[in-house]
């Protein structure tokens, strides 16, 4: 599992949990970083923060300090079927 | 019949509002807060002479209390009683804009949703089957298109219809689908504990239960529960969050997603990826290009700084102004002709028109400068400046939106201060404007010249940039100070959207530049408009109201000799000097015209030393802003007691800061 601020330009993950203090999370979620959600870093801005990402359909920005509350598996991971945290749907989409 | 239009940013709301409306808007704000509120009279081809007002919510994207936008829209809601609510998403965008939509049906209140840019969606090869979503969403949806004002009408005709027989949301049982089970039951349990309470409050249970169930306090406070019944609610969440392996906030965000995701399903032929999409991603390639990003912005600032202060702006002001004069000329050579008294003349002409004219002087670059904002805000590149920005502010607290109303800052404080409007954080906007004076403004700039040409030959220019970056240096230390001791909260996450490019729509921004200069003359002008006359009065006349042939025997002359004394420690106590910095609050520029008034024929050499000059030049680019400006404060505060303590603590600050440095340039010279 890694936090999304870790992720590189291009690289992508879903999104297994979101931290942070209740407003925080309740911004993420909102925006529609819920859990469950694929999610590709699309840029990053010029001095390096914020980055931008790409999820269900249109563009965010996010600075890394806040991305580092939201966990993701990226692209290497492969479910076993038994990680109690990932939920059903991510077992059905691998 | 009161509407309420909700909807995100970027949406399209502000243009749908003026296709409905036209030009019957007025601009208040919200009860209690300075979030701007536009109300608007839905104009009608038909010869019914139903009253139908629309009220613009902010553009919010949930209906959770964690903004000052959000708050406003929910209380508006819960607490004005709307006769409906007009709920516009985008089309393209539509998952995370119907994640508003499903908060707002909860509400049980009538209401519609407008489903705006179809046109581009099939342009995109994308279709959405509009009969199918309604009956999922139990809302009738109508399709139209803002930009081209196409389904105006019907969409007029549904909500009428909808909003005068009082048809509320078909009860959709949103938590029902998916693997929700946990949420359901969690959900139905709070309902059935809160119902009384809802009821009493006249509050729909659902909304108030889904709400409670994502933590929010301020619902617990509003239905009155008993601590009794809070236990047993936090034990119903504590187990569903045990269920279904998420906290509950994070799991009610996730059933409204997936039921999204669901009906999107059925609904919805996903375009291929859209041409707006992918222009927008090739133009983001060169604006926020990790090398040509901030140079490409600074030089678009230029070239706006160039075309509204120079170019546009700057010739059209003295073309108005030499008008402005002309006309003032006129009327006083027709005032004598007619034998009026002369000091009723002087009056009419050097106190209120020239007042009058220093007011409109300011209209041009307003205006021009509007217009190059609102292009820039409406096609979407704004949200790029604050993504690029965002990391050079963060340290004093702010984020990158507040950086091109700070910049303009340099050009005028008082389009900087009205440019603040967009940015959605209160805290984040009042600290902005109270750091804009900071940001040396293009009057203060003869004052620089003037003086420093006369005490710094051949060091003119060095001076004068010192006190650029002094000002910039300041307006930092100012800012860790008030987000230490002022602002203390944190500051609202910065998660921004970056909306594709679009063409901004002519009607819009004509709209917003009407608005803005409505706004600067009618409040601008009661406050500058008094001021010029009370400072000409004070100027003319002795205490025994003698009109005074001697500037040093007027009232202004006399209250500047008793304020005097307070300028004996940074070294200039001349009641000379004292006169001019008065002035200087009516416009910065007069500062230099008193002096070289006051000390015709001797020139300001005897005035000052070398020390004392630059503490002059430093305490004249750091206090009180103007008196346009402080009407511009004063406005956005929307308070005149927190617009004065703004000029106040400016004024103390620019006077420690001038202490300090004299002493300091004493200790060298």
């Amino acid at each position: 599992m890694k936090k999304l601020s870790e992720l590189k330009v291009g690289e992508s993950g879903t999104i297994v949990k979101v931290n942070g203090d209740r407003i925080l999370r309740g911004h993420l979620l909102d925006m529609g970083l819920t859990p469950n959600t694929c999610v590709k870093v699309s840029a990053m801005a010029p001095m390096g923060d914020p980055i931008e990402l790409f999820l269900r359909g249109y563009r965010l920005t996010l600075r890394l300090e806040d991305a580092s509350n939201i966990e993701v598996f990226d692209d290497e991971f492969k479910c076993t079927g038994n990680c109690r945290e990932c939920g059903k749907r991510i077992k059905a989409q691998s | 019949m009161i509407i309420a239009l909700a909807g995100n940013q970027n949406c399209g709301k502000t243009t749908l509002f003026n296709a409905l409306t036209g030009s019957n808007q007025h601009v208040g704000n919200f009860p209690g807060v300075t979030v701007e509120q536009k109300v608007g009279t839905v104009k009608s081809s038909k010869k019914d002479n139903r009253d139908i007002k629309i009220v613009d919510l902010p553009g919010i994207y949930s209906l959770s209390p964690y903004t000052n936008e959000e708050i406003v829209s929910r209380d508006y809601i819960l607490n004005q009683k709307p006769d409906g609510i007009l709920n516009i998403i985008d089309a393209t965008n539509i998952e995370r804009n119907l994640y508003l939509s499903l908060q707002l049906a909860e509400l049980g209140v009538p209401m519609v949703i407008a489903l705006n840019m179809m046109d581009e969606v099939r342009d995109n090869g994308g279709n959405i089957d509009v009969e199918k979503i309604s009956k999922l969403l139990g809302v009738p949806v109508v399709p139209i298109s803002a930009a081209k004002e196409d389904g105006i009408e019907e969409l007029k005709d549904v909500f009428i219809r909808t909003f005068e027989n009082k048809i509320k949301p078909q009860v959709v049982d949103f938590c029902k689908g998916g693997d929700n089970g946990g949420v359901h039951r969690a959900l139905h349990a709070i309902m059935h504990m809160i119902e009384d309470h809802a009821q009493a409050a006249n509050i729909s249970r659902r909304f108030a239960a889904t709400k409670i169930a994502e933590g929010d306090e301020s619902m617990l406070k509003l239905l009155k529960l008993t601590t009794n019944e809070v236990e047993t609610i936090e034990h119903t969440l504590l187990q569903l969050d045990k269920e279904v392996g998420m906290d509950s906030q994070a799991a009610i965000a996730d059933m409204r997603y997936q039921f999204i995701e669901d009906v999107v399903k059925e609904t919805v032929v996903k375009q291929a990826e859209s041409k707006q999409h992918k222009t927008s991603v090739a133009i983001d390639k060169v604006l926020t290009h990790k090398y040509f990003g901030i140079p490409l912005f600074f030089m678009i600032m230029g070239i706006v700084f160039y075309l509204s202060f120079d170019l546009i702006g700057g010739n059209l002001t003295s073309l108005f102004e030499s008008v402005i004069d002309s006309a003032i000329d006129a009327i006083r050579t027709g005032l004598i002709n007619y034998q009026m008294n002369p000091v009723v003349t002087n009056m009419i002409c050097d106190g209120a028109l020239s007042g009058i004219g220093s007011v409109l002087s300011f209209l041009p670059i307003i205006i021009v400068l509007f217009l190059f904002l609102s292009l820039m805000e409406d096609s979407g590149y704004m949200a790029r400046v604050a993504y690029v920005m965002d990391k050079a502010l963060r340290k004093i607290g702010l984020s990158g939106k507040s950086f091109v109303p700070l910049l303009i800052g340099f050009g005028c404080s008082v389009p900087a201060v009205m440019s603040t409007r967009t940015l959605s954080s209160e805290r984040d906007r009042r600290m902005t404007i109270m750091l804009i004076p900071f940001m040396s403004c293009t009057a203060k700039l003869p004052i620089y010249g003037y003086i420093s040409s006369i005490m710094f030959p051949g060091k003119a220019g060095l001076i004068t940039l010192s006190l650029y970056i002094l000002g910039m240096v300041l307006s930092v230390v100012m800012a860790l100070f008030l987000k230490k001791f002022i602002f203390k909260g944190k500051s609202v996450p910065f998660v921004m959207e970056l909306p594709n490019y679009r063409i901004p729509g002519f009607k819009t921004t004509i709209m917003l530049l009407y608005d803005k200069a409505k706004d600067f003359l009618v409040r601008a002008f009661t406050v500058i408009f008094s001021a010029s006359v009370i400072i000409w009065f004070l100027q003319s006349f002795d205490f025994r109201f003698n009109v005074v042939a001697d500037t040093e025997l007027s009232i202004l002359a006399n209250v500047a000799k008793w304020i005097s004394p307070v300028f004996i420690p940074l070294g200039f106590a001349s009641w000379k000097t004292t006169t001019a910095l008065i002035s200087g609050f009516m416009a910065k520029e007069a500062v230099v015209s008193i002096l070289d008034v006051l000390t015709a024929g001797t020139g300001i050499n005897g005035l000052f030393t070398v020390a004392s000059a630059y503490s002059f030049l430093v305490f004249t680019s750091l206090y009180t802003p103007c008196v346009a400006a402080f009407a511009a404060i004063k406005n956005e505060f929307g308070s005149k007691k927190l617009g004065m303590a703004v000029a106040l603590l400016q004024s103390v600050y620019a006077w420690v800061v001038a202490f300090v440095l004299f002493r300091l340039v004493l200790l060298f010279v």
